[in-house]
């Protein structure tokens, strides 16, 4: 990586450090094949939640306008962490799943795709 | 006996000669590097700046006179708009959310180009490069003025329209503008030539200005029209600029060619991420449509830059990269870009809507490969939704890219069902873009994005509420408080055009000025 041509020492922060969020965290989340969702969601998280109430208490607010997401068959459902197959553990922590700040899920839901098979 | 002289006229080469570079003189109480500490720090070489080359020669004498011809029709032309209350010949009122697009994301732009160009101007050595930049300058506050009078009849009578200078630094949406451009001026002044003087007034300005001037002819709206013509000979004049710095700065030294072309390939993809919200206003929100986005970009960036590409090959510059994929996706932007404001009116400036059965066929017949098969599915089953008074109003925050600020909605390359998805890691911190061109732009100056003020990121901070409000409180909603900050009354200024304030007004307003009820 490249450094900034400047006049002088150019050395910020980041402007998305963990400490500016409260004691929460980023996490990222997109579902695959449904773009009804222009993106992928952003959320501040405490670090402690466990996986299961971010799929039970935060996604339903996020994706349950979608007809499909009652569909979900959520022991099927695969994961994606920045890219890489993921295998969360439900009852542990988004920590202690190794989902650090500013972490990208995608979550995929074979059989599912979108209204009209349109990945809507 | 004192015999009268007659006064020599002088001509056009001798009067700018001597009132354009007869101005320069070498310092001598302090050296040049430290009168112009800009100048060298970028790494562009330059041995003799007498060599550029300016086609206009236009002195500033000459340029208040010329301007002010054009200003004193201009302001004829609004005035009687305003008198013959010239908004209710529009088509439809959703035309006025084009100019609500404009006015709060593109005429602040203008100013911060004044700025921009005052700034490089006072940087460069050279005094022809001095002078021109001075005169971009002051046509760009004009611009700005100008269009900020012309639209200032329509606040009148619209929403949204009431505070955008505001509006650009905290809507959310708006970050994508105000970012590309605060980008640009706190570069070096190489570099801010390069992304504004070239690449966006010279490679994609048609693309911005075309659609709204045509827009607002075909749409006839006269006020609009008539600044878009007042600003077309400085257009002339930029784009001669934009074209001679890259000519001079090749031409000057050949280790320029890498860092000129690095900063083509950014700049172009920075402008055309920009663009995108102009896709979108060709082909959705015009009541009648100029031509697609797709055929905009065909004859403007296909066709007319790919000559200008071919020209530029003798100095050893290729065209910017990721054209391939800007290619394929010329099909889905405008269409991902619509869903994305619709979905988000609850918390935008504007209004927004489903289009009709027979915009939906302009549609396919305009993008027969992609608009059946992926957006029209999506768009019926919104409008059946909305129907059933279920509309679809996005109540949760998006990830963006921390380059172009845009929420993450394109998709792969090649697979218009794949969200793309890129990052890289930064001294131990995860950084998220939309493609590899946002993705390459940040990995060659992480310090400088790594300070990007996302919106989305800024509001979970705790940034974007106004004094006084408690976001621990029990209950807290963070919607309402947010829009607060941003100035935009919850469902005056945003949220579906249908049952608008605006919708009815200019419906009410028309019939009075056309009936006699
Ligand atoms: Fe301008
Ligand atoms: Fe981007």
């Amino acid at each position: 990586m490249a450094a900034v041509a400047a006049v002088k020492p150019y050395e910020f922060e980041a402007a998305d450090r963990l400490e500016n969020f409260h004691g929460n965290q980023l996490l990222y989340i997109g579902w695959d094949q449904h773009l009804m969702f222009c993106a992928p969601f952003c959320f501040p998280l405490p670090p402690a939640m466990p996986f299961r109430a971010f799929v039970e208490q935060v996604l339903p607010g996020a994706f349950g306008y979608h007809p499909e997401f009652k569909q979900i068959d959520w022991s099927k459902a695969e994961w994606l962490a920045s890219g890489q197959p993921f295998k969360p553990d439900w009852d542990k922590s988004l920590t202690d799943n190794g989902l650090a700040h500013k972490a990208v899920l995608r979550l995929r839901t074979p059989g599912l795709t979108g209204i009209k098979g349109s990945a809507t | 006996m004192d015999m009268p002289v007659a006064k020599k006229k002088l001509g056009l080469k001798e009067r700018y000669a001597l009132m354009t570079r007869g101005l320069d003189w070498q310092t001598t109480y302090q050296p040049m590097d430290k009168v112009f500490p800009f100048a060298k720090y970028e790494g562009i070489k330059i041995h003799d700046w007498d060599k550029w080359e300016d086609p206009f020669r236009l002195t500033m004498d000459a340029y208040w006179k010329y301007q002010a011809e054009k200003e004193k029709k201009l302001y004829a032309i609004i005035d009687a708009f305003a008198q013959n209350n010239g908004h209710l010949g529009v088509t439809d009122a959703r035309y006025v959310n084009t100019l609500k697009l404009f006015l709060n994301g593109i005429s602040p732009l203008e100013y911060m180009a004044h700025r921009g160009f005052a700034h490089v101007g006072r940087a460069f050595p050279g005094v022809g490069t001095r002078v021109a930049c001075l005169m971009q300058s002051l046509d760009e506050i004009r611009h700005s003025q100008t269009q900020i009078h012309s639209m200032s009849n329509y606040n009148k009578y619209y929403n949204g329209m009431h505070s955008f200078p505001k509006m650009l630094q905290r809507v959310w949406y708006m970050s994508v503008p105000r970012s590309f451009f605060d980008d640009a001026v706190t570069a070096g002044p190489f570099e801010f030539m390069i992304a504004v003087g070239f690449s966006f007034e010279y490679v994609l300005t048609n693309l911005l200005f075309v659609p709204f001037v045509s827009g607002a002819a075909y749409n006839g709206d006269m006020g609009a029209m008539t600044f878009g013509f007042s600003a077309q000979s400085d257009e002339a004049r930029h784009m001669t600029l934009g074209l001679e710095v890259i000519k001079f700065v090749l031409e000057q030294d050949p280790d320029n060619l890498p860092i000129v072309q690095r900063w083509i390939d950014k700049w172009t993809w920075r402008g055309y991420r920009v663009l995108t919200l102009v896709a979108m206003m060709m082909d959705y929100m015009l009541p009648k449509r100029v031509m697609s986005w797709k055929e905009a970009w065909e004859v403007y960036f296909e066709q007319n830059g790919g000559a200008l590409f071919k020209d530029l090959a003798r100095y050893g510059i290729r065209p910017p990269k990721w054209l391939d994929q800007i290619e394929f996706d010329k099909d889905h932007i405008s269409h991902q870009a619509w869903s994305t404001l619709y979905q988000y009116g609850g918390a935008s400036n504007f209004h927004t809507w489903m289009p009709s059965d027979e915009e939906m066929d302009w549609l396919s017949a305009k993008y027969p490969n992609t608009f059946d098969k992926f957006y029209r599915p999506r768009f019926e089953h919104w409008r059946d939704e909305q129907k059933k008074g279920n509309r679809f109003y996005n109540m949760t925050l998006p990830m963006l890219c921390q380059t172009c600020q845009i929420p993450m909605i394109f998709t792969e390359p090649g697979d218009p069902t794949q969200t793309c998805y890129r990052e890289s890691t930064h001294k131990g911190m995860k950084y998220h873009f939309c493609s590899d061109g946002c993705k390459e732009i940040f990995d060659h100056e992480p310090e400088k994005y790594k300070q990007s003020w996302l919106p989305v990121h800024q509001i979970y901070q705790g940034n974007c509420f106004n004094p006084g409000v408690d976001p621990t409180a029990e209950g807290f909603k963070p919607l309402p408080v947010v829009l607060d900050y941003y100035g935009v009354g919850f469902g005056r200024d945003n949220l579906d055009f249908e049952g608008s304030e605006d919708q009815k007004n200019f419906a009410a307003w028309r019939g009075a000025a056309t009936t006699n009820v």
